[in-house]
């Protein structure tokens, strides 16, 4: 009981136990921090649910004679066909209602109007033609059959979790650690803190190690939910998974820490933070694969903190991927922990 | 006397501190003997609170010797930590712990001192104990404040501006606080633009202006300095106006001062001076707007030596 008592009194575990307090009876950063994610999970999961394959919608422009028996013959399972006048047929391609307007030729043959760029019009015109050449007497040498393999791990939301979680480590080591020292600042704490014996070392070892503890929650919360209501598989290691998480939390620790190193006001560190997280907002693959952005900046994106964690997380979450594949990811977040800590510490004032 | 026998509590000499193109601290000494309430006056950009804060180690002079308790800066910092109570201007304590929480994670720096609990009961917050900081009023966070620095059990206790923006009640009840601590025999140096704080706390005061030390000695001494026991203040209506040197040779009138349409009369007696200036009055043809008199105060010693007055309000 008094060697309890004794720790309950060690001024680590008095700033650690502070920084709980300060986190937990602000409802707000409760919320960004547990809320916010599974929240956005829910949505984003159901937006992009998987649905059963959708009939793809096409025009049959009216007017010229075998319109209608063009109509009929455009069928299957796959796709379905309204007869438009003209104008409104070039109407309803504008506006994506139809993926393509087939238009009866006078010589018997027929036109596809259709937007090259769009993926299911190039789909619809394929299906269409496929199923007119089939009509008009065409036979097919290879016999094909088709054996349909959907799998989990390879949906929308099972490649957002891992990108969700990235940018929460971020968000939650960022303003976590930036918030609670401008505000200490300002507020002169930091100079009244730095006048007790209080080892400056330990006042920031609490700041990593309550973030280490929120960590473990901040994780299980967000993937117990993915796993339980969407069956995200968890493919990888415990241990790994454990170790990206640690760094990324570390790392994003000392970017906060390195962003409220001399910043005298919340305004002025909120424009940093911003700064700071924006380029990884978007390029780090949070929403859809870093791969879409072109090459040239590939190498800027892949240096990216938030980059090899969410690369480091899909691979453990969704491929299961041994050491050989996450430790390059894992060299370049230990690599901008490193940096940003030691350039913290030459800035940081306590006054 | 025990001060003379045991070291000095604080000895600053020679001080001096520049911040870009003005001169804060400018040749200070000073020496607080142990067990003494020493008041630094001044208004405010006097220099005080730079002053403090290079004898709290917070700051660092361009030059001069400062030995706290007997040590260095820069050598004993962590022992000095140990052994001083700090309270400065305008801290303000994380809102969302409760007065409990702050003082158990204040005393955990300190390898003694008493129990939160009977800090808070010193600064009689004790109803208090469970409420968030944000809670408390002005003068309930002043007297955190002070708690805190006490917490640690000091050996000399820094108090900037201690009761500023205070209504007079949480004044008071601060006071005696102070008073407490130092029954107890410990040092404390105060900062304060309130002669009132000053004249009641403090054994000796020195009074600072524009970086250096202008008087020092007891509350008594310096107001018995001015050789004049009373002040006289007063008005003329309308545009009259009166000559100065005139004054100056009524009888009881030590010294007289024009400023702002506004004459001011040190005074040694009252009862003399009082008739002599009505009799003047009258000869020279001029009315009153306002009179007032007061007995002297560190604020008269002030305006005395520098010809303004501490505040402006």
């Amino acid at each position: 009981m008094t060697e309890w008592r004794k720790w309950g009194q060690h001024p680590l575990v008095q700033l650690t136990r502070v920084r709980y307090r300060e986190f937990f009876r602000e409802p707000e950063a409760v919320f960004w921090v547990f809320i916010f994610p599974v929240l956005l999970a829910t949505g984003l999961g159901i937006a992009f649910r998987d649905r059963p394959p959708e009939r793809t919608v096409v025009a049959v422009v009216a007017g010229q004679p075998g319109a209608e028996k063009l109509a009929q013959a455009v069928r299957g399972p796959e796709l379905k066909a309204s007869l438009l006048s003209d104008s409104a047929a070039s109407e309803a391609l504008r506006t994506g209602e139809v993926a393509l307007a087939v238009v009866p030729q006078s010589s018997g043959g027929v036109e596809f109007r259709y937007d090259d760029t769009r993926p299911e019009s190039r789909t619809a015109r394929l299906l269409v033609e496929d199923v007119l050449q089939r009509d008009a007497g065409r036979r097919d040498p290879l016999a094909v059959h088709d054996r349909l393999i959907r799998e989990r791990g390879a949906r929308y939301i099972d490649f957002l979790i891992p990108g969700l979680l990235g940018m929460n480590l971020m968000g939650s080591g960022i303003w976590g650690l930036g918030f609670a020292i401008v505000d200490a600042r300002k507020k002169r704490l930091l100079k009244r803190l730095i006048a007790t014996p209080m080892s400056r070392f330990q006042y920031l070892a609490s700041f990593a190690l309550s973030r280490l503890t929120l960590l473990f929650m901040e994780v299980g919360l967000l993937l117990g939910f993915a796993a339980l209501v969407f069956g995200v598989p968890l493919r990888g290691s415990l241990p790994q998974l454990v170790l990206i998480c640690l760094l990324a939390s570390l790392t994003f620790a000392s970017l906060g820490l390195l962003v409220a190193s001399r910043a005298q006001t919340m305004e002025g560190a909120s424009g940093l933070m911003n700064l700071v997280m924006l380029p990884m907002w978007i390029f780090s693959g949070v929403f859809f694969s870093s791969a879409r952005f072109p090459d040239q900046i590939q190498p800027f994106i892949q240096a990216l903190p938030l980059t090899a964690v969410i690369d480091a997380l899909r691979a453990n979450v969704l491929r299961g991927a041994g050491w050989n594949v996450v430790a390059p990811e894992l060299a370049i977040i230990l690599a901008w922990m490193v940096v940003s800590f030691v350039l913290a510490l030459k800035l940081f004032r306590w006054r | 006397m025990t001060a003379s026998r045991q070291a000095p509590a604080l000895q600053v000499r020679g001080l001096r501190k520049a911040y870009k193109d003005v001169v804060a601290v400018d040749g200070l000494d000073l020496q607080i003997n142990a067990g003494e309430c020493f008041g630094l006056l001044g208004p405010n950009g006097a220099g005080k609170t730079t002053t403090v804060e290079i004898c709290e180690g917070l700051n660092t002079p361009d030059r001069g010797d400062v030995v706290v308790l007997g040590r260095h800066w820069g050598e004993h910092d962590r022992e000095l930590r140990q052994l001083l109570g700090i309270s400065l201007q305008e801290t303000q304590f994380s809102e969302k712990l409760t007065v409990e929480e702050t003082l158990q994670l204040f005393r955990s720096f300190y390898s003694r001192g008493p129990a939160p609990i009977e800090v808070i009961a010193m600064v009689q917050l004790q109803e208090k104990a469970g409420s968030r900081v944000g809670q408390l009023s002005g003068g309930q966070k002043q007297r955190l404040a002070l708690a805190c620095a006490l917490v640690g059990d000091p050996q000399l206790l820094f108090l900037d501006e201690p009761t500023t923006g205070l209504d007079p009640q949480s004044r008071r009840q601060l006071w005696e606080l102070i008073e407490q601590f130092k029954a107890v025999g410990r040092s404390i140096l105060l900062t304060t633009h309130y002669m009132d704080e000053a004249e009641r706390l403090c054994d000796r005061v020195a009074i600072m202006d524009h970086g250096r030390v202008i008087a020092l000695g007891t509350p008594a001494e310096l107001i018995a300095q001015l050789q004049a026991e009373h002040v006289l203040e007063f008005a003329l209506a309308g545009n009259g106006s009166l000559e100065e040197a005139s004054l100056r040779q009524l009888e009881g009138v030590c010294s007289a001062v024009h400023t702002n349409g506004t004459y001011r009369l040190q005074v040694d007696q009252l009862h003399r001076a009082m008739p002599a200036l009505l009799q003047e009055l009258r000869r020279q043809n001029a009315q009153l707007a306002e009179l007032k008199t007061h007995s002297a105060t560190l604020e008269d010693v002030f305006v005395s030596l520098t010809g303004r007055h501490l505040r402006d309000d």
